[in-house]
């Protein structure tokens, strides 16, 4: 597309190095984060572990396809897939905490800091 | 009235971006299908700052930026930590106050700290106190530095005229 960069393989234009730098970062993320799911002892650190697979993983992936695209249309498609995810994985994040919630998962030790008040009750349930 | 236009706007470029076909009669189609889409929206009366939250636009702008370093910062601690072989963590619940006052900065604000890897929103009170989960000490001090809360704050830019909080029509 711009100019052409050697490679061991042979040359590669500027896009494809950007796109493949980015789905290789991303591809990163997406995996320390399914690494981080196996590792993390319960299930609300489990969900940072799938935090970084909605927001890094999934969207350094998006970006790097992006730079693959031969017409515009096809990244503005993978714009607005990434924006939708943008805004929708924090809500299945919240459900999924709630949902745990409810069902009795103790979240872990409260914080005594200065922001602690009184209201308890939602989460110092049962475990 | 305003936010149905915005919203009228906003769909016909949506449908001409996903089409990207500008015959007449596809060109038609979609009119309608905006027009049928906004009344219906209009019924529902969910065309309002909430659910069309315009008045952000230009502030939005200097704040998602942010926000998008921010998680890639907080990225790369919680992979550092997944991949350290000790896997030091504190996971904990601490509650926190949001001085935005209207719902849409408040969701915005709750899910910021979703959106970063190593807080999780988990409630949000009637009296604005967030309860979160953090998972180490150090992602705590993050939103307890107030950083994320002033500059959403700054981006929903309500002083004076405010929308009444829960105001919904």
């Amino acid at each position: 597309m711009f100019e052409f960069l050697q490679t061991p393989v042979g040359p590669l234009p500027l896009a494809d190095w950007i796109s493949w730098i980015c789905i290789v970062i991303g591809a990163f993320f997406a995996i320390v984060g399914a690494v981080g799911i196996v590792r993390f002892p319960d299930v609300f650190s489990r969900m940072h572990g799938a935090g970084m697979v909605d927001t890094m993983g999934i969207n350094m992936i998006l970006v790097g396809l992006m730079f693959q695209a031969d017409e515009w249309i096809v990244i503005v498609k993978l714009g607005l897939i990434l924006l939708f995810i943008f805004f929708t994985s924090p809500t299945t994040t919240f459900a999924l905490a709630r949902a745990a919630i409810h069902g009795g998962v103790n979240p872990g030790p409260k914080a005594d800091e200065p922001h602690k008040t009184a209201k308890q009750e939602t989460t110092s349930s049962n475990t | 009235m305003l936010h149905a236009i915005s919203m009228g706007a906003a769909l016909a470029i949506l449908w001409a971006l996903l089409s990207g076909m500008f015959e007449p009669l596809l060109l038609g189609l979609g009119l309608a299908s905006i027009i049928v889409t906004v009344w219906i929206a209009h019924r529902m009366d969910v065309v309002d700052h909430e659910g069309h939250p315009i008045h952000l636009g230009p502030r939005s702008v200097i704040y998602f930026p942010w926000l998008v370093w921010e998680i890639i910062k907080s990225n790369w601690d919680v992979a550092k930590i997944i991949l350290s072989p000790k896997m030091k963590i504190q996971p904990h619940i601490f509650k926190t106050k949001a001085s935005q006052l209207s719902d849409v900065g408040l969701t915005t604000y709750a899910n910021s700290i979703t959106l970063t890897p190593g807080t999780v929103t988990i409630t949000m009170e009637m009296d604005n106190s967030f309860e979160i989960h953090a998972l180490t000490d150090a992602a705590r001090e993050g939103v307890e530095s107030g950083e994320m809360d002033r500059r959403c704050t700054a981006m929903e830019g309500m002083k004076k005229t405010a929308v009444p909080k829960g105001g919904k029509s």
